[in-house]
């Protein structure tokens, strides 16, 4: 392929893949409130359009026409680039997810996937690693006590949770012996080669920490009504304060796509076409989220920090240790 | 052409990164800069196609230590004036010596260092897995195993300090009520 048709497909690429990640962060919204008025006997939005499917519309044009509030003491520059800082790196995190085999098109041999890098999985987690900036500098810069303590829990969590994060990842890549996640959904061929069931604890802290990473409930401190208002976003409106959401729910996205194609064998599945599996098992994921969130509690701040500490991240460390003696003997 | 352009541009934002950093009264914006300064170094070690290196980079400095950096300024809710009107002489004097002995010692060290190597670039370019995983892996388990593992038990010694510090802070807490 010449340097040009390159520059082209991958172009197509990214705007494809940005436009459906955007369409699913809006109807993530949609998802989460009609699914949670299921859980909890309600109703949920059925009103804009046929079952309400014309809710998220109706809430960005509401959200764009509200007056874009901005308090007189917080450090504007900062207070205007934390919604960004949150948002921008979720998107980037669909760059290196496979969401289908190679196809053909008009001759050209085209890969579903924006850049297959050879450290996929460390780019995924050095980019999430980065979304706690935009939670951290939105308490910091709104100038309120609550959004304060909202960014400091918040921090703390993070940096707790990444480690039992990043290190419950290091099972499945001694076992998988590559980096790639392109190589990853091609070892997850048949329905039990999946890592799901060869890394099964692995997998279990993943979602534990996925969950605590993306600020979601039973996880969600940092914006607990109860104590704090919203937290790191009580002083937002507007678009400002929709950014925040819809960043929360990209994260979301991003995280269930990369469950998908680390544990749950990515686009790989019978029948159907592969793209359509990739959706399929990320729309569960993302189910079993919402499904969460209606189920449990909340934690209380200290719960949260000895289980992260004193269960998650030794339990970790046991998994990879275990891990390493069965690949050496 | 291309990668001409990407070079300068991110050589241009890491330095002048680095240098708006230490022009902040604002600790925050300073710590800012860094992460900004941090993300064109690790875009210059991707031109140089030894993406692990870069990731660890952003994993390591941008996504770990510079939130709990941010963490502390939070905590203790430092802002711009408590950095101001500290300019006692003999302070003001040390940190020129100080300072001055720095950059004689980062010039010799640079002569030394970088004008031998420019003849590398063509070979360092040309290996296509240079500071990929396997080499980084490899010069670190055989070639440097005992300095490496001398860090990490460096590591451990600052994790078990900080653990006694905290825990004597607050027993005397304790003790006082």
């Amino acid at each position: 392929m010449t340097l040009t048709a390159l520059a082209i497909t991958a172009m197509i690429k990214v705007i494809v893949i940005i436009s459906v990640a955007l369409l699913g962060v809006a109807y993530s919204t949609y998802l989460e409130r009609r699914l949670l008025g299921i859980l909890q006997h309600r109703i949920g939005p059925i009103y804009a359009g046929p079952y309400g499917l014309l809710q998220p519309i109706a809430d960005a044009v509401k959200l764009i026409f509200k007056e874009d509030f901005i308090p007189d003491n917080v450090e504007r520059v900062t207070y205007t680039l934390a919604p960004v800082i949150m948002f921008i790196p979720a998107l980037l995190t669909f760059a290196v997810i496979p969401v289908g085999d190679t196809i053909t098109i008009m001759g050209h041999e085209i890969e579903l996937v924006i850049s297959d890098l050879n450290i996929g999985i460390l780019y995924v987690f050095a980019i999430t690693s980065l979304g706690v900036y935009g939670i951290v500098l939105a308490g910091w810069s709104s100038g309120s006590k609550y959004s304060l303590l909202g960014g400091i829990r918040s921090s703390a969590q993070m940096i707790s949770y990444e480690i039992a994060y990043g290190l419950s990842i290091i099972g499945v890549v001694l076992l998988a012996g590559t980096l790639s996640l392109q190589e990853l959904v091609a070892q997850q061929e048949s329905f039990f080669s999946w890592y799901v069931f060869r890394q099964p604890v692995a997998f279990i802290l993943f979602v534990v920490c996925a969950v605590a990473e993306t600020n979601r409930a039973p996880f969600d401190l940092p914006e607990a009504e109860a104590e704090l208002v919203a937290g790191y976003l009580t002083e937002y409106s507007s678009m400002k304060y929709a950014m925040f959401f819809m960043g929360e729910y990209a994260n979301m996205l991003a995280v269930s796509s990369v469950a998908t194609t680390i544990f749950l064998g990515g686009w790989q599945g019978p029948f159907l076409p592969p793209v359509l599996w990739f959706v399929i098992k990320v729309f569960l994921c993302m189910c079993v989220y919402i499904w969460i969130r209606a189920t449990l509690p909340r934690f209380r701040y200290d719960q949260l920090m000895n289980f992260g500490w004193k269960v998650l991240f030794p339990l970790a460390l046991l998994n990879t240790m275990v891990t390493a003696l069965i690949k050496v003997l | 052409m291309l990668e001409v352009v990407i070079f300068y541009l991110s050589a241009l934002i890491a330095i002048g990164g680095a240098v708006l950093m230490i022009a902040q009264r604002n600790p925050v914006a300073s710590v800012l800069y860094l992460i900004v300064s941090l993300a064109a170094q690790a875009v210059l070690y991707i031109q140089l196609s030894a993406l692990f290196v870069g990731a660890l980079l952003i994993i390591v400095y941008a996504g770990a230590i510079l939130v709990l950096f941010l963490f502390v300024i939070m905590l203790l809710n430092l802002r711009g004036e408590h950095f101001e009107g500290q300019d006692q002489k003999v302070g003001r004097i040390t940190k020129y010596v100080l300072s001055g002995l720095f950059f004689i010692e980062l010039v010799i060290i640079v002569r030394q260092l970088a004008i031998p190597a420019r003849t590398d670039i063509v070979s360092a370019q040309t290996a296509t897995d240079f500071g990929g995983v396997e080499p980084v892996a490899e010069l670190l388990y055989t070639k440097y195993l005992f300095p490496f593992e001398l860090t990490s038990v460096l590591l451990l010694v600052a994790v078990v300090g900080a653990v006694v510090m905290a825990r004597r802070e607050k027993s005397e807490k304790q003790g006082g009520v």
